[in-house]
């Protein structure tokens, strides 16, 4: 190996590591909020790639009778929950955010289907369709067991992950789609040729890292999440309710699942299933990151990509293998060096 | 009418009963005190009255049956609970902690930055440190950044668990006056102590509870006075 394949190895790593931050960061954030490792997270970001070649070949998404279903069956349970609890008030607001809200995108590519409509408007309303699966998941499957143990939720998440692998082969088919680059253009930086794609990821994956880090520094909601990660008890004692900051981790992380799935689409082939490896290998990010930490988090999955572009040069059918043994080390090296959360409150 | 009456409350853990029947008033403006000793069910009173356990009974709040509401409508009533372990979030500054005391208002940054410079005047402590993370503050500081945070949601009723726990005697005492000098905002206080006579010297109204039920209760003058109470919770009269 010389320096020139070294650089562009690196530079490949970097592009794949970027959307690994992209999911990491997510996996962290619903973590700390909720306590729920959102296994079917890659999933998400599948079906966004997906959702958008579809609608590239001009075809229906599978994902709109999704959102369909899902909404329906949201505000179905949203109105008896709020029967029961003799709270019928608030119907038409639940109407609104679990019914309307999410049929409106879901509407648009409906009607607009069969008609091939502007690169950037097809993205927009690939993410618009993907953005609300997640928080009606959150509806559904996670909030009737919201006060579960960490690992009732993650078991309830893999059967999550397999019923959404089997809707994507349902909805997609078995074969692999790529869609066409958003860039047509590539730089020469250092004499190694970088393509605009990569420069775009990368771009994507620091601009929303930002916009993160500004949410949770500067505005009051994006405090109210933090104090909910912190400590639940004293969040709830200010008046944060839970379930609406869960709505609110979930809708985010749904958003950087759908950024990253945009992003993967013109670069690597999707399969309905591909999903899966690519959120593990984010989680390796995220724990490398302790579950709490973003910008560790960020730093472990950029470390991941250029491991995994690297392991794919030497061995390519090592490469998984590889990228899943640092795994090993950097739980030593956590179990040896965190202080467990719980032992931090004691005056 | 009374802000707050508790209403023949009862709250168990599975079999064990850890609050018996228990019925007690608050009217407005005034200070009252539960004492009794540990294990009396008095953290569980309070927990249950601001919705975080489940209890039989009915809570009557400001003229509304609050019995069946969550926690965060009760919050959003002005009906604060400053719990035994403070919860304050650790990682976030003083300024932030306070910031999210404000959470359940509506009424504007305006009134919300009016708010924290009261805080900051009764407490010049937490402004010197607004900057610094709730985590490193001493244990008195911590206290009086968890008042601080509770007055921030500007409540009308303040229930206060086990405030002196933990602190060092001189500054159990300024715990004390700080709370007595609440009272003159206008706010209500529910205390519960261990510490029964800073409770008792500080609150109007007093219940003595023990093994989960209200054993006395009577004006703060005449418990203090109550052989009784003396022989079992007053001692010789240090804190």
């Amino acid at each position: 190996m010389n320096a020139q394949i070294a650089a562009i190895l690196t530079l490949d790593g970097i592009a794949s590591g970027a959307i690994y931050v992209l999911i990491a960061i997510g996996f962290v954030l619903i973590f700390a909020v909720t306590r729920i490792i959102f296994v079917p997270f890659g999933d998400i970001t599948a079906f966004t790639a997906l959702t958008l070649a579809s609608l590239e070949n001009k075809h229906l998404p599978g994902t709109v009778g999704m959102v369909a279903v899902l909404a329906a069956m949201a505000t179905l349970m949203e109105i008896f929950s709020l029967w029961r609890k003799g709270t019928l008030g608030r119907v038409p607001r639940a109407l609104l955010f679990y019914l309307i809200l999410p049929l409106i995108p879901a509407g648009v590519v409906w009607l607009t289907a069969g008609t091939l409509l502007p690169t950037a408007l097809r993205i927009l309303l690939t993410v618009a369709v993907i953005l609300p699966i997640p928080p009606l998941l959150n509806r559904i499957v996670y909030q009737p067991i919201a006060d579960a143990t960490v690992l009732l939720l993650l078991i309830v998440s893999v059967a999550l992950h397999f019923a959404m692998s089997g809707l994507g082969l349902l909805f997609f088919g078995p074969e692999g789609v790529r869609t066409q680059g958003f860039v047509d253009y590539t730089a020469i930086i250092a004499g190694t040729p970088v393509s605009g794609q990569a420069i775009l990821i990368l771009g994507s994956a620091i601009f929303f890292s930002f916009l993160l880090y500004l949410f949770f520094s500067f505005t009051l909601t994006g405090k109210a999440l933090h104090a909910t990660a912190l400590n639940r008890t004293g969040a709830r004692l200010m008046g944060i309710r839970p379930q609406q900051a869960c709505t609110i981790a979930f809708l985010l992380g749904a958003l950087l699942a759908a950024i990253s799935g945009i992003l993967i689409a013109p670069v690597n082939t999707i399969f309905y299933d591909s999903g899966f490896l690519i959120g593990l290998k984010s989680f390796v990010g995220a724990i490398i990151g302790g579950m709490v930490s973003f910008p560790v988090t960020a730093i472990g999955s950029m470390l991941v990509g250029i491991l995994e572009s690297f392991a794919a040069f030497l061995s390519s059918p090592f490469k998984d293998v590889i990228v899943f043994s640092i795994l090993i080390p950097v739980l030593l090296w956590r179990s040896y060096t965190l202080v467990h959360a719980e032992d931090e409150d004691e005056e | 009418m009374a802000l707050l009456s508790i209403e023949n409350v009862s709250v168990s853990y599975g079999k064990a009963e850890a609050v018996r029947n228990v019925s007690l008033e608050v009217d407005r403006g005034q200070i009252v005190t539960v004492i009794g000793p540990n294990g009396a069910g008095k953290t569980s009173l309070l927990t249950s009255a601001i919705g975080m356990i489940p209890a039989s009974g009915r809570v009557v709040f400001d003229g509304v049956d609050i019995t069946s509401l969550p926690t965060e409508d009760r919050i959003e009533m002005g009906f604060c609970l400053v719990p035994e372990r403070r919860e304050l979030f650790s990682e976030m500054s003083v300024y932030d902690n306070l910031l999210l005391g404000a959470y359940s208002r509506r009424d504007g940054s305006a009134a919300i930055r009016a708010s924290m410079e009261e805080v900051y005047s009764r407490f010049p402590r937490l402004r010197e440190r607004h900057t610094q993370k709730a985590g490193t503050l001493s244990g008195g500081e911590r206290q009086m950044l968890a008042l601080g945070r509770a007055l921030m949601a500007k409540p009308k009723l303040l229930m206060l668990d086990e405030p002196s726990l933990g602190l060092a005697p001189l500054i159990t005492r300024e715990i004390f006056r700080i709370i007595a000098s609440l009272h003159e905002t206008g706010v209500s206080i529910l205390l519960v102590e261990q510490n029964a006579r800073a409770a008792l010297e500080t609150a109007s109204f007093g219940y003595v509870m023990e093994t989960g039920e209200i054993v006395h209760s009577g004006s703060s003058a005449t418990l203090i006075d109550d052989p009784r109470l003396i022989a079992t919770y007053l001692g010789g009269g240090a804190h």
